[in-house]
């Protein structure tokens, strides 16, 4: 029962040119318009630090910073960023030096397989920038979007929470 | 999945003027529910218009005459953080931070809100029989699984449930959604936005086609002293409700003046009672006569077999719900009960 994929649109489908800067730099693609951001950074830019789970926004993996706001790259089509500032996993650290919470996440064993990694890391920067987490109860319910399946959720808690309150975040 | 072709609308004009002349266009806003939905091959849009970049979509403004409207295209996480949302509206706030992820609350807009679509197994399965999808087809969760299903204002042709936070606040608080289309500007109020299956389970609410949802409008009055909203899942965090409860109350002493209460997770439209609400008025606000307004609001409750213990639950929510909004405070994060 389920269709091929096919060309509804009465007119042919045209490349679209998209330029974002991502982490720092400004790239450009020439993409279809039904490419997600996810597979533009991936396919496209190569930038395959950003997981794909399960592509349905329903575990956070995929999750990157666009001007600053945390989001899911896998329901955001990559047309519709032109002109976006995207930070992903790869322009977290300041070359060799880790930024604070990647560092909390080591201290803290945040990790065990590390495939949720980029997308938590990510997530708990936009959380730290919106500056809406006081309680661990709170950091814990504005990181639900993020799901670890080895369970390292404990140790993503703390790092976030050493961070947060130790105020080596800038 | 289907490839489609992609516009970017300058403004509402031109947006319109768009999806008129193309009867398989989709508006696209955050898409966070239609992108997924294209996913599952249950949409299959020709062409998306991008409304990211309407200005006339994009503020929050209060009215002159009291009231807060809220663009369309606000995302959910501005509204909600917004501070006159915040202050004067925080059983709207805190339910849409009971909604979805922090990243999805960063994407979505509030007209999109309005606008998704059940999440009912069937529906999203495109190999099975939903008069959702394909009119006529039948319904496989009436005598399916259908734990997540309605309780209240079902037909024989559906049982699908809407499954927006946000909109159970909004028809708590009476907003009224401002829609512009071919024609010209018109209103509706928020009770008759959404619609029950009867007959048509296809048609979720009551915009056509070729309208757009321009902004929600919130009366004056917004609770902000004595209101709760309670939401039951079977996870904690980032998951819809099987049941949510949205109360606001207006006290003179323990005396209700005023009373709303509005039902998430049990039916196609968030479910109001004028006759339980009715009923509260100038009552002592107690667990007794909260369970009385609860036998009112759910007259007529009748579950499909996994759903059953909705009835009951419904019933316990709006009694601690009822209780917790006389203490607004007492409530943990995440529309959790109180500790």
């Amino acid at each position: 029962m389920g269709l091929k994929p096919q060309n509804l649109h009465k007119e042919p489908i045209l490349n679209c040119s998209v330029t974002f800067k991502i982490n720092g730099e400004e790239r450009n693609v020439s993409i279809q318009p039904w490419v997600s951001l996810l597979d533009c950074l991936r396919d496209h830019l190569n930038l395959t630090g950003t997981k794909k789970g399960c592509d349905h926004g329903q575990c956070g993996a995929c999750t990157v910073l666009c001007d600053g706001k945390r989001i899911l790259s896998c329901l955001t089509l990559a047309v519709m960023k032109d002109g976006a500032e995207i930070t992903s996993v790869e322009g977290i650290a300041k070359g060799d030096d880790l930024h604070p919470i990647q560092q909390a996440f080591i201290d803290h064993d945040a990790f065990q397989c590390g495939y949720c990694t980029p997308g938590q890391i990510c997530s708990a920067i936009g959380l730290l920038n919106e500056g809406k987490a006081g309680s661990r109860e709170e950091v814990k319910e504005l990181m639900s979007g993020n799901l670890c399946r080895c369970g390292a959720n404990v140790g993503i808690i703390d790092a976030i929470m050493q961070v947060k309150d130790g105020g080596s975040y800038e | 999945m289907n490839n489609f072709g992609y516009k970017q609308a300058e403004d509402t004009r031109e947006a319109i003027s768009l999806i008129e002349h193309n009867e398989t266009a989709k508006f696209v806003a955050g898409g966070t529910n239609l992108i997924d939905l294209w996913k599952y091959n249950i949409a299959n849009p020709s062409q998306l218009i991008d409304i990211n970049h309407l200005a006339e979509l994009s503020e929050i403004k209060t009215l002159e005459h009291g009231g807060l409207r809220l663009g369309a295209g606000v995302k959910n996480a501005d509204t909600a953080y917004h501070p006159v949302v915040e202050h004067q509206y925080p059983l709207l706030s805190k339910a849409i931070l009971a909604g979805a992820s922090a990243q999805i609350r960063n994407m979505a807009s509030n007209g999109g809100n309005l606008l998704q679509r059940t999440r009912c197994y069937y529906f999203y399965d495109a190999e099975v029989p939903c008069n959702k999808r394909i009119p006529g087809s039948g319904c496989p969760a009436k005598d399916g699984y259908n734990r997540i299903h309605a309780i209240l204002g079902t037909s024989e042709h559906c049982i699908a449930v809407f499954p927006s936070d946000m909109c159970v606040a909004l028809a708590a608080l009476d907003a009224v959604v401002n829609i512009t289309g071919p024609t010209g500007n018109r209103s509706i109020a928020f009770a008759d936005f959404h619609r029950l299956p009867d007959n048509r389970p296809d048609l979720d609410n009551n915009l056509k086609k070729d309208e757009l949802i321009t902004s929600i409008d919130l009366p004056e009055k917004g609770f902000a002293a004595n209101y709760a909203y309670l939401k039951l899942r079977d996870r904690h965090s980032y998951a819809f409700a099987l049941v949510s409860v949205a109360t606001a109350l207006e006290l003179k002493g323990n005396t209700i003046e005023d009373v709303k209460i509005a039902l998430g997770g049990v039916a196609h439209k968030p479910w109001r009672s004028t006759e339980a609400e009715e009923f509260l008025k100038g009552k002592a606000a107690n667990a007794e006569n909260f369970s009385i307004a609860a036998d009112l609001i759910l007259q007529g409750a009748k579950g499909f077999g996994y759903n059953e213990f909705k009835i009951k639950l419904a019933k316990k929510a709006i009694i601690r719900n009822g209780l917790m909004a006389l203490n607004p405070e007492s409530q943990l994060p995440g529309a959790q009960p109180s500790a």
